[in-house]
């Protein structure tokens, strides 16, 4: 049975290594599309709707293909159909410099006849609000719902309840680097993309089938990606019209999206208001839920999140609704569902422990199934100093209050089939892996290297790692629902194992030992049980002469598990007079199974918190009923963590076995439920909607003083 | 943005001349730049000349002495923040400088600049909407999102003034030097800012010819404490959802004068005399503070979202003031 051996005997896998990249980031040698210029390139624009909803009566671009220096202009609507959302595209332009594109767009005439538009939740559901879509009644989708058990029932048992509504804002995803692509045509039937995306294979078969091309004809690069947390697995409107402004000039374009096209038709995690009522046991058991919420993922539906969450509810009943706006639309965010449904579960049960007088860590213990967190509880509570927490919220002393609290999570992460990789051994000895994922800043490049030295008993930097291009013909997933490392990770071992089997035969009978005796370690081929009897790596490769050795491997399922839990404790301090939080410190414990770097693990939970972070404490899009428009698609007001922000993270890899396991998502989860809790310790005022922020502490002191 | 001219400057009345021949918005003045780019590059601006200041000597620099302070309004935040004499004399000022934006802003961001600069008004910054003080017929804010807005002299115009060196400066009893066409003049920069009520156009009383050169400060009286309390969203960038300069002229626990001015709050820098009154003459205690707080903001008209501003400010008085006796 295949696996990856005992810790004991790892020289590399599960060590502290940077990532292999690092020097060329931090240099800027490494180039991200942002940073593609081909010869001859042109630059491409958008020109996009600032009108929520609207029917498009005229369109002129002949003012626009006048203007020195444009090379070409495509409408991307047709004169008819409606407009539905701020940022919606209307025509594109591409020219000699992005100077000219950009007044280029702004000389395209478009006459639209503006219609009512509804642009937040609220505004949707009321009556007489326009209706958006022609299908849907109320602006509402057909509710969603779930039920288990006997919700009357289990309320009959109850001896405490709470009612309560939860609310998490539409949050944007932020990509350090915007969307964006360079296409280039090499002739009419060739096409090569430079782009930012978390799934080269994937863009290439949708610009395929564009195109009408076969899929070989097109080749996508993405050497280093600046960020997509699921905003970024196909080329979208801007992808297919960077590659279609190219063939339309014969020149390469690049065209990557402006700051705010990002915040508004780049995707969003979609909204979630619940209502819940639930009931838990005087021994402390929840025994009772029924929740009914909306979210909105824009003009589409998708609005979906988790209720209950994590902990085992047996009566239990859940009816979701997605509300329809005019705004673009969502698209998945790391751990989609997760963190809002987190935050509400969280929020809830802290609830529910205080009607019973009980401590929301031994609350959780009652009713938490997973075994793992259970561990993982002891663990934090240690970590953060559980015993330090005020017994009664909001009872210290002075004006700045400090308070703590715990949230939960849980994700899969188990990988998939479809990855094809090749280990290649070189008669010099070089070594490299090659396969087609891409590396969105998670670092699985190194972890590829490091897998490969392991089992040919060489160093990383002895081996040449290319990922992020499908010209090589071997396909890997999108990298999403954290599935690239262990979608990845047991081909690449196979691989570098068959490639080890292959060398061995080779050199077996001058060694004078049957294959199955043979070991590699520390560039050198010896007999396990005669150490007198070695190769030197160089001298063994170097008989392969033309007859590289060229190996593919298969994904073995017994390298790779799904399923994690975690959990996080949050210390925080509240400054009663200004209503700002500072969050000291996070616990995060986070289960993931074999880490294949532990360094670039840690940093994928540090990642997540900082991302939890900003969803519990500053991340809101607004949304003007008035205008119908974005007022904070930048990042002046759309506010994201700063280095003031980051609180000291303790970042507990929790490798509870040793099969690999994806992590990029469920760091992010618990963050906002355990600072939402820790700010009810503190002032033991509790605020129901993220992002906590001054405004909504100040007001919810002031109530609970009036 | 659009085309523009630029011409490097070489006196104040070439500066002013071009100026007078120019139409209100056509030509503009630029130094750091760090709000007039952004400006062009939103369309919210689209001057057909930009003067390039920094080419202007002797415009920048900072002189302390007995007279007091004398700082050119090519001077940049950064330098104000880093200055020994300001940090010790003038604390208010330093630590109003040093809370600005960003160090690479700070950099390059002038002093002249920070007071003139415009408002962040989300509404005022969006090319597609046309408020009223860009010559439309409503302030967006009375009936939108105004978590941001003013809760004082907003009517008709609810924007905030987002200067962190005005309150300082006007709170240390700071002059502005203005020259024009007709040459220069001094007054106190307290009165340099204006209401919408007065003209919902502009923030200050500058003509369209005229320019800011230079601020004095008073020598800085013995046994004075100053503080700038700056109350934001996020450490850094971000401008304050409340600010408080507050300079205390102390006798022991009593309060001989004091001088407080609230940033972020309402359309200019907003003198509180009230909480001044409440201070001046007063042994400072628990109650005295809370008194100049409540003072501060009882004039004060909350917009649909801003409400939290008045208890925020009033707690920034009220603790500004205790800083003078701790």
């Amino acid at each position: 049975m295949a696996s990856w051996g005992e810790a004991s005997e790892s020289r590399l896998i599960g060590k502290r290594i940077p990532r292999l990249s690092g020097k060329d980031k931090v240099t800027g040698k490494a180039k991200y599309t942002f940073d593609i210029n081909k010869p001859g390139m042109l630059y491409g624009r958008i020109l996009r709707s600032e009108i929520a909803r609207a029917n498009v009566v005229d369109l002129d671009l002949s003012e626009a293909e006048a203007m020195p220096g444009v090379k070409a202009v495509l409408p991307l609507i047709e004169v008819g159909r409606q407009i539905r959302y701020q940022g919606q595209e209307i025509a594109a332009v591409a020219a000699e410099t992005d100077d000219i594109a950009r007044d280029a767009i702004r000389r395209i005439r478009v006459d639209l006849e503006e219609l009512p538009h509804v642009v937040t939740e609220e505004d949707a559901m009321r009556e007489n609000a326009p209706q958006i879509r022609d299908d849907w009644v109320g602006n509402q989708s057909e509710p969603n719902v779930r039920e288990e058990g006997d919700i009357n029932a289990g309320f009959e048992q109850a001896a405490v309840e709470v009612e309560a509504t939860y609310h998490t804002p539409v949050q944007t995803h932020v990509c350090l680097e915007t969307h964006g692509h360079v296409a280039e045509w090499e002739d009419d039937e060739n096409l090569t993309v430079w782009a930012s995306t978390q799934g080269v294979f994937g863009v290439r078969n949708d610009l395929a089938g564009h195109f009408n091309l076969p899929a070989n004809q097109v080749r996508v690069i993405t050497e280093h990606m600046g960020g997509g947390f699921g905003s970024k697995f196909g080329p979208g409107v801007e992808g297919r019209t960077a590659a279609n402004l190219a063939r339309a000039t014969g020149r390469p374009v690049k065209l990557m999206l402006t700051r705010k096209a990002e915040h508004l038709v780049a995707g969003n995690r979609p909204s979630m208001t619940q209502h819940v009522r639930a009931g838990a046991t005087s021994d402390g058991r929840i025994i009772a839920y029924d929740m009914k919420g909306y979210g909105t993922g824009g003009i589409s539906s998708g609005a979906g999140f988790q209720a209950p969450y994590v902990y085992h509810v047996p009566n239990r009943r859940a009816e979701r609704r997605n509300v329809a706006v005019n705004v673009g639309n969502q698209r998945a965010m790391r751990a989609p569902g997760h963190p809002q449904g987190a935050f509400a579960m969280d929020s809830l049960m802290d609830e529910l422990a205080e009607e019973l007088g009980m401590n929301p860590l031994e609350f959780r213990r009652i009713n938490d199934p997973s075994e793992i967190r259970q561990a993982q509880y002891t663990v934090g509570a240690q970590e953060i100093g559980w015993h330090r927490r005020n017994s009664v919220p909001g009872s210290g002393t002075g004006v700045k209050k400090r308070g703590m609290g715990v949230g939960s999570g849980q994700w899969g992460g188990g990988g998939g089939r479809g990855t094809q990789a090749r280990v290649t051994i070189n008669a010099d000895g070089t070594v490299e892996a090659v396969t087609g994922t891409q590396d969105i800043g998670t670092g699985i490049r190194t972890a590829i290297a490091i897998i490969v030295a392991e089992e040919l008993g060489l160093n990383t930097t002895d081996i040449t790692v290319k990922v992020g291009d499908s010209a090589p013909g071997l396909p890997s997933g999108g990298s999403g629902g954290s599935q690239t490392t262990p979608s990845v990770a047991p081909v690449i071992k196979t691989a570098a194992a068959a490639a080890k089997q292959k060398l061995f035969e080779r050199v077996a009978p001058q060694l004078g030992a049957p294959v199955e005796d043979l070991r590699v370690g520390n560039r050198t081929i010896y007999v396990v049980s005669d150490r007198t009897k070695t190769i030197k790596w160089e001298l063994a490769t170097g008989q392969l002469g033309m007859d590289s050795i060229s190996e593919g491997g298969n994904w073995d399922e017994e390298l790779r598990q799904g399923g994690v839990a975690g959990t996080q404790f949050a210390e925080v301090e509240v400054d009663t007079e200004t209503g700002a939080i500072r969050v000291i410190k996070i616990v995060a414990v986070q289960d993931c199974g074999l880490a294949i770097n532990r360094l670039t693990t840690e940093s994928q939970i540090n990642g997540g918190v900082i991302m939890g972070l900003g969803q519990a404490l500053l991340e809101e899009r607004f949304m003007d009923n008035l205008t119908g428009r974005m007022l904070n698609a930048n990042l002046e007001d759309y506010k994201v963590p700063g280095t003031f922000e980051i609180p000291e993270i303790k970042s507990i890899v929790f490798d509870t076995h040793r099969k690999v396991t994806g992590v990029g998502e469920p760091p992010c989860i618990p963050t906002p439920g355990a600072i939402a809790n820790a700010v009810y310790n503190a002032i033991g005022v509790r605020i129901r909607s993220l992002p906590i922020t001054p405004d909504k502490i100040l007001t919810a002191l002031a109530e609970k003083k009036a | 943005m659009e085309k523009f001219s630029y011409i490097n400057a070489t006196s104040l009345e070439q500066v002013t001349t071009l100026l007078s021949d120019s139409q209100w918005g056509d030509t503009m003045l630029i130094a750091g730049g760090t709000d007039l780019l952004a400006e062009l590059k939103e369309y919210i601006e689209t001057p057909k000349t930009l003067i390039n200041l920094k080419t202007l000597p002797g415009m920048d620099g900072i002189k302390a002495d007995a007279s007091g302070l004398t700082i050119g309004a090519l001077t940049t935040v950064a330098d104000i923040a880093r200055h020994p004499t300001i940090q010790h004399h003038y604390t208010v000022l330093a630590q109003a400088a040093g809370s600005i934006a960003t160090p690479q802003i700070r950099n390059v961001g002038t002093l002249g600049g920070n007071l003139c600069q415009r408002p962040r008004c989300w509404y005022y910054r969006d090319e597609a909407t046309s408020c009223l003080k860009k010559g439309g017929d409503i302030c967006f804010a009375v009936d939108g999102l105004s978590k941001y807005h003013a809760i004082l002299g907003g009517d008709p115009v609810y924007i905030v003034h987002p200067s962190d060196l005005a309150p300082a400066l006007i709170a240390l009893g700071a002059s502005v030097k203005i020259v024009g066409p007709e040459g220069e003049k001094m007054m106190p920069l307290e009165d340099f800012f204006t209401l919408p009520a007065a003209n919902p156009f502009r923030e200050n009383v500058l003509q369209s010819n005229e320019i800011v050169v230079e601020v004095q400060v008073p020598p800085a009286k013995p046994n004075t404490k100053s503080f700038y309390l700056k109350a934001r969203e996020k450490g850094a960038p971000d401008f304050a959802l409340a600010s408080v300069a507050a300079v205390f002229e102390m006798n022991a626990k009593t309060c001989v004068s004091a001088s407080i001015v609230l940033g972020g709050v309402a359309p200019a820098p907003w003198r509180s005399k009230e909480a001044e009154a409440a201070l001046t003459g007063k042994m400072i205690d628990d109650t005295v503070s809370r008194q100049a707080g409540a003072d501060a903001v009882k004039d004060a008209q909350p917009l649909n979202d801003n409400a939290y501003k008045v208890t925020l400010t009033q707690n920034l008085v009220s603790r500004a003031a205790m800083m003078a006796v701790n």
